[in-house]
């Protein structure tokens, strides 16, 4: 409830100072107006939203596979570290506004070189912190499996990743917080479709307006992406101390560390 | 075939220092046998020698009946967070890809009194449970030899008390060594008690007489608190 409320004082200051200082519209509209182009050229907006959504979704399913794999692939072989880890990075070094020409000039102007934007730079943060969450097994989960006979898949599959799957959930979390990001610069550098082509036409023709507007269908879509992830993850997890506990409200739990 | 386990060794050295001197350890089959000791002396590093969670130092041996397999207690509960109570007490079998034996693990937990928690994570139960449920799970594993280090040194006294009295009922005929810093712990179960005395080679043992009583011993009996004195004692002059 507080953050809508946040929400809308904010709004309202907005909405009171364009009145009050006269702000021509091109350079910054009033909430009202934004609200009333959103409302005129929904039809227009959603299908730009639909691109977008899909670039973002299919980027965090293909981004969290790939990073899962180079968190596995660090954790089992050896060589991995030596070899992948400086790769891992120097694709975060180089930023995505980069090569964002490269990747359109290579995979085209449509959804392609989107996903694949979206994709290195969700990547990156679900491989870190899953590959951080396997080297951080409980050692002395480690010695009873050691003391049961378990092989080293065994103590992979049934101890090491579920223990390492805490570190994996904010690592997605990250990730669905970054996704858009990468959808919206492919769509900057080239691109027939999206929130972010529609921006980049509606700046070029100074229609402030219709930039906020989707604007504001991008932050609702990225809020919606956020909150969702999280719920899904404490509902998958609900062993883990965050899903018993809730932010606000402390709870005391029967022997928590007795 | 012997009566006990034994374990010849030369010395032992870890991280450039001189832990375990030379010394021959005997643990009798079907006994319970407390090793005490300072902290730091090396009782664990004995421990994990025996449970194959160390490399045998050359020159070293162990003696004991061929296949004998080690269940292992450690100072937390080690249960997975993520599993009830039923698969951490199953988790031996899952681990080597065996199908688990349900219905002597329903059995062992109505055994350690937690009938009725099976579908629990570890998470809802209390501090002296999940000691409980630690100790169904080192039973599952029916080895003859039960390596435990300080078991019960995360829960309340009376807890402790009361889990002494159990896992010694529970653990009758198989052969145990339980590290433990708590002297009235090692003279209540042990049928042999072990102090290991540091010392410029390597830390020694020396046996320290125990009461006549069978185990588990009550702690008001007078013999047990007379070797209790005795034992603290011996102890602080160790350290």
């Amino acid at each position: 409830m507080r953050p809508l409320l946040a929400a809308f004082g904010l709004i309202l200051l907005w909405e009171g100072f364009v009145r009050l200082s006269g702000v021509p519209p091109f350079l910054l509209p009033a909430p009202l107006r934004v609200a009333e182009v959103l409302w005129l050229r929904w039809h227009i907006l959603w299908g730009h939203a639909l691109t977008t959504g899909a670039e973002i979704l299919l980027g965090l399913l293909l981004g969290t596979l790939l990073g899962v794999a180079v968190a596995l692939a660090l954790a089992l072989w050896r060589g991995g570290r030596r070899w992948l880890l400086p790769l891992l990075v120097a694709s975060q070094a180089i930023p995505v506004f980069a090569i964002a020409p490269l990747l359109t000039l290579w995979l085209g102007f449509g959804l392609a070189s989107k996903i694949a934007m979206a994709t290195i730079i969700i990547f990156f943060p679900v491989a870190t912190a899953f590959y951080d969450g396997l080297r951080r097994t409980e050692p002395g989960w480690l010695d009873l499996a050691a003391t049961m006979g378990a092989s080293r898949f065994a103590v992979l599959w049934r101890i090491r990743v579920p223990a390492a799957l805490p570190g994996l959930a904010s690592g997605l979390r990250v990730a669905a917080a970054v996704a858009p990001i990468g959808a919206v610069v492919g769509e900057w550098v080239g691109a027939s479709a999206g929130l972010g082509y529609v921006m980049l036409q509606a700046n070029g023709r100074s229609q402030t307006d219709m930039m906020f507007a989707a604007l504001a269908v991008l932050a609702a879509m990225a809020m919606a992406l956020w909150f969702a992830t999280d719920r899904l993850l404490r509902a998958l997890l609900p062993w883990q101390p965050d899903a018993l506990r809730d932010d606000d409200i402390p709870k005391a739990l029967p022997g928590g560390t007795a | 075939m012997a009566s006990s386990i034994g374990l010849l060794l030369p010395g032992m050295r870890l991280g450039g220092r001189d832990v375990l001197g030379a010394a021959h350890f005997h643990f009798p089959i079907g006994r319970i046998t407390a090793l005490l000791g300072p902290s730091g002396v090396g009782k664990s590093t004995l421990l994990r020698l025996l449970a194959g969670l160390l490399p045998l130092p050359p020159g070293a041996r162990l003696d004991a009946p061929p296949g004998a397999r080690i269940a292992w207690m450690g100072q937390q509960d080690l249960l997975l967070p993520w599993l009830d109570l039923l698969g951490n007490v199953t988790l031996g079998a899952r681990l080597r890809g065996a199908r688990p034996d349900m219905a002597r693990a329903r059995a062992l937990i109505a055994e350690v009194g937690l009938k009725g928690h099976e579908a629990a994570r570890p998470a809802e139960l209390s501090g002296g449970m999940r000691q409980r449920a630690a100790l169904a799970r080192t039973l599952m594993e029916d080895r003859p030899l039960v390596l435990m280090d300080e078991p019960f040194s995360a829960v309340d006294a009376p807890t402790r008390h009361r889990l002494q009295t159990l896992a010694a009922t529970l653990l009758r005929g198989r052969t145990v060594v339980l590290v433990t810093h708590d002297p009235l712990e090692a003279l209540r179960l042990a049928d042999q008690v072990l102090v290991l005395r540091p010392a410029p080679g390597g830390a020694l043992p020396e046996a320290h007489p125990v009461p006549a009583a069978p185990v588990p011993r009550p702690a008001q009996d007078p013999a047990v608190m007379a070797a209790q004195a005795a034992l603290l004692e011996r102890l602080a002059e160790a350290a």
